[in-house]
């Protein structure tokens, strides 16, 4: 049974239809990516998977079906979105941002071990820990972004566009840190990514999106080797 | 000399019930950017509620004092669920028109049960309280109660995970719903911490005023003020503003302009503020880097 399943998924924004009929699955444990123009809809799909926008179609997590649910309900599955801009808590401490992230967990008394565990991974933000998160620098706020999302212990993270805005020395340390938490503790990741060649080396299957539809699909190796998406997306 | 300590004082204990009611008013504020123009009167409305706990079915006061707190705590709870809600993505000059209409629908509803007499509300505070002619009983009373329901308020926000929740949601409701909070929820605790600390206001002036449906009518205006001073998105600001507020127009109404011209101190502050520096004195200048 795949993990996540998207079927003849459609969404709009008002008026404008942005999605349609996306389908595409991810099995438990692995890297997916979406890859894709800006505007093909790969935000808009994943905020669709958590219930931000109005959609059609069919949604399946583990089985279920969770279209037309709630975000927070989709939250509660399991399913942590580090969202296009970070969502930083810009007020809060950094602390308090990583608090929040495990608020809808049940097993309250391992939240201060997994403090401990995400700051294992990112060491800089045990030092900025008191600090206001708005004021952190921008890749300080995407490591935020991903360690409230693992504070949620999740079993599939979204992440959107985790490169964007970032140095290139960081955005590798980034996707390797993102590399070792899918190893070291299964969770799988849906990642939506411009920079395609950084997200093929990541993830092990791809989607192509263009214009709210699935044009591509393969594995990270084939998707690599296929000419129109060199020339398109990987810049060869 | 005496005088004016006492007139400051005594502008400290109503400056206290302002600060009361202008942190509701920032409460609300914070969560939706409106202000919502019915907090005076379901103040008043509570305290209604207090009389009659007291006077027609006898309890003690602070029995009725904290059944009345938990009583406007539901209420603020239920207003927000049953009448904000629905109107929450409407433009804001309909929600405002809401916000006018639960105020003339309370104020009529309590001059229809309890009728537009005025009544009086016994101070519950005792004669050994009082700081001779520098300070009543009320007023100290008054003082410390405004600064329980603070460092209770502080407490709850800083150190809770649902206070921490409330303040989540409030700032960045999408990124709260992303980690699982329910943030139309925590609006309508908001409401219901608002209404609460309105009650209190409400039972606090009381004594002073008379219960009467029309008593929050100036006290709110001098809330509006003390949040506008403080800036309205600032809840130790609109302490301090409320402070302030009840201090400078103490002063005033004594020495300058007199007792009748009392209120155009809330007015000219009003309007001040909003021309000279609409954020007010603390209103967040907000750090942000990307």
């Amino acid at each position: 049974m795949p993990l996540l399943a998207a079927k003849d998924l459609h969404a709009s924004y008002a008026l404008t239809r942005v999605l349609h009929g996306i389908s595409f699955s991810m099995e438990p444990g692995t890297i997916t990516t979406l890859l894709g123009a800006n505007g093909a809809g790969k935000t808009t799909t994943l905020r669709a998977l958590c219930g931000m926008v109005k959609t059609q179609g069919e949604v399946t997590f583990e089985g279920r079906r969770i279209d037309g649910r709630a975000t927070e309900d989709i939250v509660r599955l399991g399913i942590a979105h580090v969202p296009d801009g970070r969502g930083t808590f810009v007020n809060l401490t950094t602390e308090e941002n990583l608090r929040l992230g495990a608020y809808a967990r049940k097993d309250k008394e391992n939240v201060e071990g997994d403090l401990e565990r995400v700051f294992g991974y990112f060491p800089r933000l045990k030092e900025r820990r008191a600090q206001q998160a708005g004021t952190l620098s921008g890749g300080e706020q995407q490591m935020l972004a991903v360690s409230r999302a693992l504070m949620l212990r999740p079993k599939l993270m979204l992440l959107d566009e985790p490169s964007f805005g970032l140095a290139p020395l960081i955005v590798k340390e980034l996707f390797g840190i993102l590399r070792s938490v899918n190893e070291k503790e299964r969770v799988s990741m849906l990642v939506v990514e411009q920079n395609a060649a950084m997200a093929l080396d990541l993830a092990e299957h791809a989607y192509l999106i263009e214009t709210g539809r699935v044009v591509l699909s393969g594995t990270a190796d084939e998707i690599k080797k296929n000419d129109s998406v060199r020339r398109s997306y990987l810049g060869y | 000399m005496d005088a004016f300590l006492h007139q400051i004082l005594a502008g400290l204990a109503t400056g206290g019930i302002y600060a009361s009611l202008a942190l509701a008013l920032v409460m609300i504020y914070q969560s939706t950017h409106l202000v919502n123009f019915a907090q005076g009167e379901m103040a008043m409305f509570a305290t209604y509620i207090a009389w009659a706990l007291i006077n027609a079915a006898g309890m003690p006061y602070w029995a009725a004092f904290f059944l009345t707190v938990a009583f406007a705590f539901v209420f603020g709870v239920v207003v927000e669920r049953v009448i904000i809600r629905p109107v929450e993505s409407a433009s804001v000059l309909a929600v405002v028109v809401v916000f006018i209409a639960l105020l003339v629908i309370l104020n009529s509803v309590t001059g229809w049960i309890f009728t537009y007499t005025m009544k009086t509300f016994d101070s519950p505070f005792p004669k050994g309280l009082g700081l001779g002619v520098y300070m009543s009983p009320h007023e100290v009373g008054t003082i410390l109660v405004t600064l329980v329901v603070l460092v209770l308020l502080y407490a709850f926000f800083r150190y809770t995970p649902l206070g921490l929740a409330m303040r989540a949601a409030a700032q960045n409701p999408d990124s709260a719903r992303l980690v699982g909070i329910r943030v139309g929820w925590m609006l309508a605790l908001g409401w219901g911490f608002a209404a609460a600390i309105g009650a209190v206001a409400g039972m606090m002036v009381a004594p002073i005023v008379y219960l009467d449906p029309n008593m929050m009518g100036s006290v709110l205006l001098y809330a509006f003020a003390a949040a506008l001073v403080g800036g309205i998105d600032n809840p130790w600001g609109a302490v301090f503003g409320g402070f302030l507020v009840g201090v400078l127009e103490n002063i005033l109404g004594a020495y300058v302009i007199g007792h009748e011209l009392k209120l155009a101190v809330a007015l000219v502050i009003i309007v001040g503020v909003l021309t000279v520096k609409p954020s007010g004195l603390f209103g967040k200048v907000l750090v942000t880097r990307v």
